[in-house]
């Protein structure tokens, strides 16, 4: 359990996680308060009815508020990877960071239930990378993502990645403060998955559609895919990729500069304004 | 299986209620879910129980309240139900819809002691 802000943790481990520091974000702040509904006869029973009315999300969605004040006064680009597991999401993460390290500042935060492989596979590419077992949890939380926060420092008006757990279904949900969700979907995959886990493709502003250079092997409808994506998402924005041989890779890496573009502007429009 | 974290959330959030509201013990809790928030009922009851388990909601029953989806269709007016995100109008076939209803995920009532 942490010592500080008391939570317990279960089975999650974050490398480098010590528990001895501040947190930087609240843990009991704005809550909604119920109001008596209604009470039973006085004598009858003890039991009353509370009206709670309260999002199940909203604890989450407190640390993932916390999250994103803490990114946007660092001028940090964040951005969630999601997609199943298998897609290409740490490959294509390792020939980014290749490609943009002597460019802007990026770090990584690694979500996977065992293993700290992916972390030891970005770290070998230079870049800081902090690897959250969520141990038995498929997802990652705006609130494991603030701990994390606590060790990382050098993506600083650069990029965050996170790496989310393989897993097309949990970590829709569960807003980590990031600016954008971006999905990963290789075309070994079937082209109805967006149709399949609407929810993904939907919480999503970007489909990276990964290993195109296997096109030619497989029956997989490029059209029919990014259709489906967009019958799900109207206007989600679709760019075709493979990590391996790097075509498409430059559309990408043109995204991410544009978009960290974005947070550099407001961030000196917030300093001017201070 | 991400209702675990969810029921969490919810464990997390009546232990705060106790706290503020004065009570000890709740005997039922009623969720609204959606049928379009992605959440499986049964899994909710199964991880509700695990979750629960020495907490203010030990042995509650859980109530889980079905919301409908529901959405507009901005083509031609009308408001349908829906089963899906993706949904085309019943009535048009125009998509995408607007959404108004079956996204829900909330804790909506206890009956506390």
């Amino acid at each position: 359990m942490c010592t500080t802000c008391g939570c317990g943790e279960g089975e999650t481990t974050i490398d480098g996680h010590s528990h001895d520091h501040s947190h930087m974000h609240h843990h009991h702040a704005g809550h909604g308060h119920g109001a008596i509904a209604a009470t039973h006869a006085p004598g009858m029973s003890k039991s009353r009815i509370l009206r709670i009315e309260q999002d199940i999300l909203s604890k989450n969605n407190e640390y993932a508020a916390a999250n994103r004040n803490h990114f946007s006064r660092h001028g940090m680009l964040v951005l969630n990877l999601v997609s199943s597991p298998g897609s290409g999401k740490t490959t294509l993460l390792t020939r980014t960071l290749t490609q943009l390290k002597d460019e802007l500042p990026q770090a990584v935060i690694e979500g996977d239930q065992q293993t700290v492989l992916d972390a030891e596979r970005i770290r070998a590419t230079g870049v800081e990378a902090i690897q959250i077992n969520t141990g038995k949890g498929c997802h990652l939380d705006a609130h494991m993502v603030g701990h994390a926060l606590e060790n990382l420092n050098a993506a600083d008006e650069g990029i965050l990645f996170i790496e989310n757990v393989g897993n097309l279904v949990c970590p829709a949900a569960f807003d980590l403060g990031e600016a954008h969700k971006v999905v990963i979907l290789s075309v070994t995959e079937g082209e109805d998955k967006p149709l399949k886990y609407p929810d993904m493709f939907y919480a999503a502003d970007l489909m990276l559609l990964n290993k195109t250079d296997l096109l030619p092997h497989l029956t997989f409808d490029v059209e029919k895919c990014i259709e489906f994506a967009r019958r799900v998402k109207p206007g989600i924005k679709v760019l075709q990729v493979s990590a391996i041989s790097g075509e498409g890779m430059d559309a990408w890496y043109e995204w991410l500069r544009a978009s960290r573009q974005s947070v550099l502007s407001s961030l000196s429009e917030a300093v001017a304004g201070a | 299986m991400h209702e675990m974290s969810l029921c969490e959330g919810v464990v997390q959030l009546i232990e705060e209620q106790a706290k503020t509201q004065g009570f000890t013990k709740v005997s039922t809790v009623w969720l609204e879910i959606g049928a379009l928030a992605g959440v499986e009922t049964e899994a909710m009851h199964f991880s509700f129980t695990a979750v629960a388990r020495g907490t203010v909601v030990d042995s509650a029953k859980l109530e889980v309240i079905d919301v409908a989806g529901m959405a507009n269709c901005p083509a031609c007016s009308q408001c349908i139900p829906v089963s899906a995100r993706f949904d085309v109008c019943s009535e048009c076939g125009h998509y995408p819809l607007d959404i108004i209803a079956g996204e829900e995920m909330r804790i909506k009532e206890l009956e506390v002691q």
